[in-house]
């Protein structure tokens, strides 16, 4: 049942394309434009993704295992882009040059938004190596380089890869940002097609593509995962590894690091600031309203998620098969679609099946539900794996019911994952702009929607206290993901 | 240092996570927020700015709750068409003429109060009296003297497909404004000339977001000249002139469909919730308060009804030679499927 709702994306874009028919389908899919779209996208992707692990692995190697001066600032300010909205960080460089468009500033904006998404995972899994199988190497003889590229890449590769998989999804799905910059993607293709036909079957033929490109996508990743496996007895008592000393690099690390944090933070929020100087005070007026309705929205969201993704964590954990895989492997499906298609599909789905909840929050709900499942799914499925079921045994063991069991010995110990899981989904709802758009009772206006109005229409010192209010509901979430990375080598 | 930092970030995000999941349970059991069921809906594809000042006006008056929904012509018109009778539209008030006329072919619109069209010129206004022009805009050229001379302009709208216009020109194609426009190009041309004109396009112009963006693209000499509407030029001059500081304005005139004059529109859905007060609410911005708003305020576009005169700033709205044109007969679908044949969608 929870599958077949998160697979409604998919059902409307395959109905979609069968109901246009071959002809007609093909005459959309086989034209210059989806050549050019393909080609934009798939250049934002070879150029991005690489980039993006590059600065993210990079990074977190500088932080743990370099004495990189300021490592400690660093290692937060390297999180801290994640609190930036890609299209905030659009408009705050379309802001300071206005030039900027195409394919090299999507690349830029995009890359300095997301690159913590590869940083956070890999700056997690080199805190879990255990130094002494480095120190081994080193003493074989192994230069510096040589044990990076050999001891330490080999065991971050499915840290890596996630991280890859993820900001190539984050790639093929961002809409705001590139229609800031004027760089065309199916994503963006998408959103105009929706606004000239709404629903139309251009935009179907359109999703058609891009879901195809999604799939690619979690098929190259899970290629590449393959079936190799690390294992290790026990995870021992790692000691504080060594520093590697930068030597003549120490000057150029730093400089670059200060580089980093300059345009993936300082630019971005420069402009804020500064067009936050120039707003009105008129335009604050929205803001208690958008904030009272975001709040409302993501968290409703959040909550759902959670309920939702319980059960599949919960099968995924306690009952391992090919089924519980499959549910779970529908949930990502599903997921790494565009908000703009699960949105149109269950606008479709609303009015054809159950118009009463057509334009409720219900619907929006249910569109945050299905495109940030996996966001609580990862960490409740990870804490559900380290609480031990012998507990609850040893619980029932003294005659408490199963129900009680669970809830009194599980359930706390499940906490921290469910804040964990449900900050991501709220976070990411918070910064949802086109399903919200479209789904959303008439007359809401949340934070992001009221941001990306105004910026549209280059009103950015009206837009300003928007992006602000974005930025501060979005750090207590990135913290706790923060705290999350940098905690796992200590249990 | 990261098992402090751990816990001085965790505790207090997780209390923060779980007094927000309990204010959101809270929040789910009182029920949505925001929508009041009395309140009149509009579906809004004009400016917000200016459909909040008329909502505004027009709920002081009438203690009348508006809310409204904003979105694009073509984007709003065909949600209503999906939406057919299960909609909760009252009104439905566009920029251009095509996403209206989507809607009535969709017989979708009530009959417009008579006194209301009596407020509105006949050539304003479709025939058919389900609907009715609220405003109107005049299609101009935006050009930067430093790049182009007076002289080399173009004399018609349909030589910027020729070659030597390549890379010389901007547009919002994907915007429902700049779609009227090719409406106007087909019902003066015909299909063959549009098809002709809109592959010149995709060759020749650079996609801008909107007229807004396209102006300040002019004006930052990234183009030397722009197709966009006319009261974005003048609303930017009246303000500090930043986007359009650089720029001048040059009129078609000569019933060229460069010239065209865009109806607005405003109609009342058939299955309205509230029709009474969404009649009410049309009358209310075709009289004379309405479009005194529309006149006098920020907006810059021409009122059609009421006999409101424009700004003294805009040329008089029948000094523009526009081509003759009966608003209901623009048609939307048909120019979205040759801008998507030509791939500017």
């Amino acid at each position: 049942m929870l599958a077949v709702g998160a697979l409604v994306p998919i059902g409307y874009v395959v109905q979609a394309a069968v109901a246009m028919g071959w002809a007609e389908l093909s005459a959309l899919v086989f034209r210059p434009k989806v050549g050019e779209l393909l080609v934009n996208t798939v250049l934002l992707v070879v150029i991005g993704v690489p980039a993006t692990v590059v600065l993210g692995v990079g990074g977190a190697w500088l932080v743990e295992r370099t004495a990189l001066p300021g490592r400690r600032t660093f290692a937060v300010a390297f999180a801290a882009p994640l609190a930036i909205p890609a299209f905030v960080a659009s408009y705050g460089w379309a802001s300071a040059i206005p030039s900027i468009s195409g394919l090299w500033g999507g690349v830029l904006v995009s890359v300095l938004a997301y690159f913590p998404l590869a940083y956070l995972p890999a700056l997690a899994a080199i805190r879990g190596l255990d130094p002494a199988l480095e120190e081994s190497a080193r003493a074989l003889g192994m230069g510096s380089w040589a044990v990076f590229a050999r001891v330490v890449l080999p065991q971050l590769r499915l840290a890596i890869l996630g991280g890859a998989l993820v900001v190539g999804l984050h790639l093929l799905a961002e809409y705001g940002a590139f229609a800031f910059l004027r760089f065309d993607t199916f994503t963006t293709a998408i959103v105009t097609a929706y606004q000239a036909t709404f629903a139309g079957p251009n935009a179907a033929a359109l999703g058609l593509v891009l879901a195809v490109l999604c799939l690619v996508l979690l098929g190259l990743e899970s290629l590449a995962r393959g079936r190799a496996r690390y294992a290790r007895i026990g995870s021992g008592t790692p000691h504080p590894p060594a520093r590697l000393e930068l030597g003549r690099l120490r000057v150029l690390t730093t400089v670059g690091a200060i580089a980093l944090v300059t345009a993936s933070i300082v630019v971005p929020l420069a402009s804020v600031v500064r067009w936050l100087f120039r707003a009105d005070a008129t335009d604050l007026g929205g803001l208690a309203p958008a904030t009272v309705q975001t709040l409302g929205l993501s968290i409703g969201g959040a909550v759902c998620a959670i309920l939702v993704a319980l059960p599949f964590a919960w099968l995924a954990v306690r009952y391992p098969s090919r089924i519980s895989r499959l549910l779970e492997g529908s949930a990502y499906l599903a997921s790494s679609l565009p908000a703009i298609i699960v949105a149109l599909a269950l606008v479709a789905t609303t009015l054809a099946l159950a118009p009463a909840l057509y334009q409720t929050a219900f619907t929006v709900i249910v569109a945050y539900v299905i495109i940030f499942l996996p966001r609580a799914l990862v960490p409740l499925r990870a804490g559900l794996a380290q609480v031990p079921e012998s507990l609850e045994e040893a619980a029932r063991s003294l005659s408490v019911p199963p129900w009680a069991a669970r809830l009194r010995v599980t359930a706390p110990l499940l906490m921290p994952s469910v804040a964990a899981g449900g900050a991501l989904v709220a976070l990411g709802a918070a910064n949802e702009l086109t399903a919200t758009l479209l789904l959303a009772p008439t007359g809401t206006r949340t934070v992001a929607t009221s941001f990306w109005t105004a910026a549209s229409s280059l009103d950015y010192p009206a837009a300003a206290p928007y992006a602000v209010l974005l930025v501060l509901l979005s750090v207590p979430a990135v913290a706790l993901m923060f705290a999350n990375a940098t905690g796992r080598s200590l249990r | 240092m990261s098992s402090r930092l751990r816990r001085a970030l965790f505790l207090p995000a997780a209390v923060a996570a779980s007094a927000l999941l309990l204010a959101g349970c809270a929040a789910g059991g009182s029920g949505e927020p925001a929508a009041d069921p009395d309140a009149l809906v509009v579906y809004n594809a004009q400016h917000e700015e200016l459909t909040q000042e008329w909502a505004d006006a027009f709920t002081e008056e009438t203690g009348i709750d508006v809310v409204l929904r904003n979105g694009d012509d073509s984007e709003l018109g065909n949600q209503l068409v999906q939406e057919g009778a299960a909609s909760k539209a009252d009104v439905f008030l566009t920029e251009n003429s095509p996403a209206m006329s989507l809607v009535e072919q969709a017989g979708l619109l009530a009959p417009v109060d008579e006194t209301t069209l009596a407020l509105v010129p006949e050539q304003y206004r479709p025939a058919s009296g389900e609907w009715t022009g609220i405003a109107a805009r005049s299609t101009v050229l935006v050009y930067n003297p430093d790049l182009i001379s007076e002289d080399d302009l173009p004399a018609s709208l349909m030589d910027l497909a020729k070659p030597e216009w390549k890379g010389r020109w901007g547009a919002a194609p994907a915007k429902a404004d700049f779609q009227a426009i090719v409406s106007a190009v087909l019902a003066t041309q015909g299909e063959e000339a549009t098809r002709d004109w809109l592959e010149g396009m995709a060759e020749n112009a650079t996609d801008y977001r909107n007229n807004i963006v396209t102006m300040k693209a002019v004006n930052a000499g990234e183009v030397p000249v722009g197709v966009i509407y006319h009261y974005y030029w003048y609303r930017d001059q009246d303000a500090a002139a930043e986007d359009s500081g650089n720029t001048k304005l040059h009129y078609f005139g000569n019933q060229d469909p460069g010239a065209f004059v865009s109806v607005s529109g405003g109609g009342v859905l058939e299955n309205a919730p509230h029709p009474d007060e969404a009649q009410q609410f049309l009358a209310f911005i075709a009289g004379e308060q309405g479009q005194k708003i529309l006149g006098e305020g920020y907006s810059f576009e021409y009122p059609v009804g009421s006999g409101v005169p424009a700004k003294a700033e805009l040329p008089p709205l029948d000094s523009l030679d526009a081509p003759v044109i009966d608003p209901s007969t623009l048609n939307g679908p048909e120019v979205i499927q040759l801008m998507t044949e030509a791939g500017l969608l």
